[in-house]
């Protein structure tokens, strides 16, 4: 079976999701139901920061657990501007990018001189001394959050306050960091990177100097991640250190292997049934995370292929 | 600086190093034998807690309360590992992170089931309850000194028992080469089994003795978990003793910080700055000795041979 027929079911339902995602506003528009609104940009939202996270975790091999901090500092990115008055929407993005990047470059430089459980263990501490910080920063409302009054401003080009606006322009975000990711999972770069997850050893010999460009990839997937921190701090309009606790992070990861890591879709997907089974479990019971917390066992123990690759498999099954 | 202030936070310090010693030290056995994350180990913490406070309930007695949720807690934590753990040794780390942090979840769920949403206070007998004047003018809690030596003495217990008995030597010899003591023909799994027992009733024994002073509550091992991984990556992943030094070393570097960081750092910047700078950094300060270790020691400051 070659690689087109293959890749066919999952490229008829990418296409058939994203029908859905631009005729969706219509829908809740006529049905006034503004709540499923909500929940397609909070799952968007999610799947830029797990597609992100794929990224190191699955293409690079890094099991990054505290992803969630580039979200904090995204958001952060966000209200803390905001709180002074600056409501620059570019100066923001910027913001939240450049300062994650940093994080990133800080961090990942000592992150990744270690491996294995170290590397794991290191970046959840990192994520928990972030946390930590802000939760002791009474200024920016410590414990407590922090409320942003107004949404990043883009002058003319688009008004986010609008909440139709807001659900386009994270849309489109989504779309244009997942074609981004594609495309750098395609270079010569990812290569490397995924050249280095199976065979660090043999990528090194062969000249490349992996640690050079794992970090690169790793201060990548930052960026990403503290732009959705942006985009999340401007659809919740609120922020709180808890966004960054390291279950947050957990959460991140679950996402991605339930969609699958081999794929550019399966984060999506991961973080689709990831919003959709938290809102339908924590509304039968209030037990949710129990069953929550059993089913990602499951997952580990039975279903490693994650949704991408049931997906895969009915592809194959059905030529 | 006050002199006694200096002398009870120094004791709060060692207090807080021994109970993330005995968080620590099950945490880095499981992974120097059995190459097992284990992130549930702080839910262990807090069944102990809620086992404690319930017996203690019981029998109207906190020593008894202990006596029962120690074996309690351990036969939970060989429970979770027969059904679920031993699964997962032949998985990666990922995969051990997960599952783990699944079981946090059913944890969390299942105590907030069973015990309710609010947490649980755990009343002290009068002996306890009151202050000992260890040194001239320094009069410090009985309770936590109780902590302290308890913490102490099983530190020595765990030291003895590793070096000096037939268990103990199985336990090292699992940790620098697990296959190889399987082929010899010792029964690696119940070891296994046994190892996770004792961790728990470890984690279990720590959770007992903080919840009088904080109360059991729900998630109270998620924060405490991260600073254990902390104390045993700066230890050393799998070295008993590198995590009792760091334990205390980080039991002191916190308390410490916490309680004199702003003094410091009026020294160096403006008083209105260093209030501000003082309670963020001194949260971090843990991370940042963590980081700093690793810079030039990325292994830990004891990493066990043979790995």
């Amino acid at each position: 079976m070659d690689k087109a027929t293959r890749f066919t079911l999952s490229v008829k339902i990418t296409f058939v999701i994203l029908l859905i995602l631009f005729f969706l506003p219509i829908y809740t528009g006529l049905t006034d139901n503004g709540f499923y609104l909500d929940l397609v940009n909070r799952l968007m939202i999610l799947a830029i920061a797990a597609a992100s996270l794929n990224l190191i975790l699955g293409h690079g091999g890094m099991i990054s657990f505290g992803h969630a901090a580039y979200l904090g500092i995204g958001a952060y990115c966000v209200g803390i501007p905001a709180y002074y008055g600056v409501d620059n929407g570019p100066l923001q993005i910027f913001l939240a990018v450049a300062a994650s990047g940093i994080f990133a470059l800080i961090t990942g430089a000592i992150c990744l001189r270690t491996k294995g459980v170290y590397f794991i263990m290191i970046t959840m501490a990192f994520t928990q001394m972030v946390f930590f910080g802000f939760v002791s920063v009474e200024e920016y409302g410590g414990d407590d959050g922090l409320v942003i009054d107004t949404r990043s401003n883009f002058g003319s080009f688009i008004n986010i306050e609008d909440n139709i606006n807001l659900y386009y322009f994270i849309l489109i975000s989504l779309i244009i960091c997942l074609f981004l990711i594609h495309k750098i999972t395609r270079s010569r770069f990812g290569l490397v990177i995924e050249g280095s997850r199976s065979n660090e050893q043999r990528m090194r010999s062969i000249g490349f100097d992996t640690y050079r460009y794992r970090l690169i990839c790793y201060v990548i997937a930052g960026c990403i991640c503290g732009y959705a921190g942006a985009l999340l701090g401007n659809f919740t309009n609120f922020i709180s250190p808890e966004m960054m606790d390291w279950a947050a992070s957990g959460e991140l990861i679950f996402m991605v292997i339930l969609g699958g890591t081999g794929s550019l879709l399966g984060p999506v997907f991961g973080a689709a049934a990831f919003v959709i089974l938290e809102e339908w479990l924590s509304s039968l019971t209030l037990y949710w995370h129990f069953i929550f917390g059993a089913l990602l066992i499951m997952v580990v123990l039975f279903a490693r292929g994650g949704i991408s690759g049931i997906v895969t498999y009915l592809g194959n099954r059905k030529q | 600086m006050d002199w006694v202030l200096f002398v009870t936070q120094m004791l709060n310090g060692l207090q807080l190093g021994v109970l993330l010693f005995l968080l620590a030290s099950g945490l880095t056995l499981i992974f120097g034998i059995m190459d097992f994350v284990n992130l549930a180990h702080g839910s262990l913490y807090m069944i102990g807690a809620y086992f404690c406070g319930t017996f203690t309930d019981i029998t109207d007695s906190f020593l008894y309360g202990i006596i029962l949720a120690i074996p309690a807690t351990a036969v939970v934590g060989v429970i979770v590992e027969i059904i679920i753990i031993r699964r997962l040794y032949s998985q990666n780390h990922l995969d051990h992170v997960l599952a783990t942090f699944g079981l946090i979840l059913c944890f969390d769920a299942l105590v907030h089931f069973a015990w309710g949403p609010e947490g649980m206070a755990i009343p002290l007998p009068a002996i306890l309850d009151g202050q000992i004047e260890i040194l001239p003018d320094i009069v410090f809690p009985t309770f936590r000194l109780l902590i302290i030596t308890t913490g102490l003495t099983l530190a020595i217990i765990l030291y003895l028992v590793i070096t000096r008995t037939r268990s103990g030597m199985l336990i090292r010899a699992g940790a620098s080469n697990r296959t190889m003591i399987g082929a010899l023909g010792i029964d690696i799994k119940t070891l296994f089994t046994l190892v996770f027992g004792a961790g728990a009733a470890m984690a279990g024994l720590a959770g007992m003795m903080i919840s009088p002073i904080t109360e059991a509550s729900i998630g109270m091992g998620n924060d405490i978990i991260i600073v254990a991984f902390v104390v045993i990556i700066i230890g050393g992943i799998g070295s008993v003793k590198g995590a009792f030094i760091a334990a205390i070393l980080v039991g002191f570097i916190d308390t410490m910080g916490r309680s004199f960081l702003d003094t410091f750092l009026k020294l160096l910047l403006s008083a209105e700055s260093a209030e501000t700078a003082a309670p963020a950094l001194s949260a971090m300060l843990i991370y940042i000795l963590m980081a700093t270790i690793l810079i030039f020691r990325p292994q830990g400051l004891f990493p066990p041979r043979g790995r």
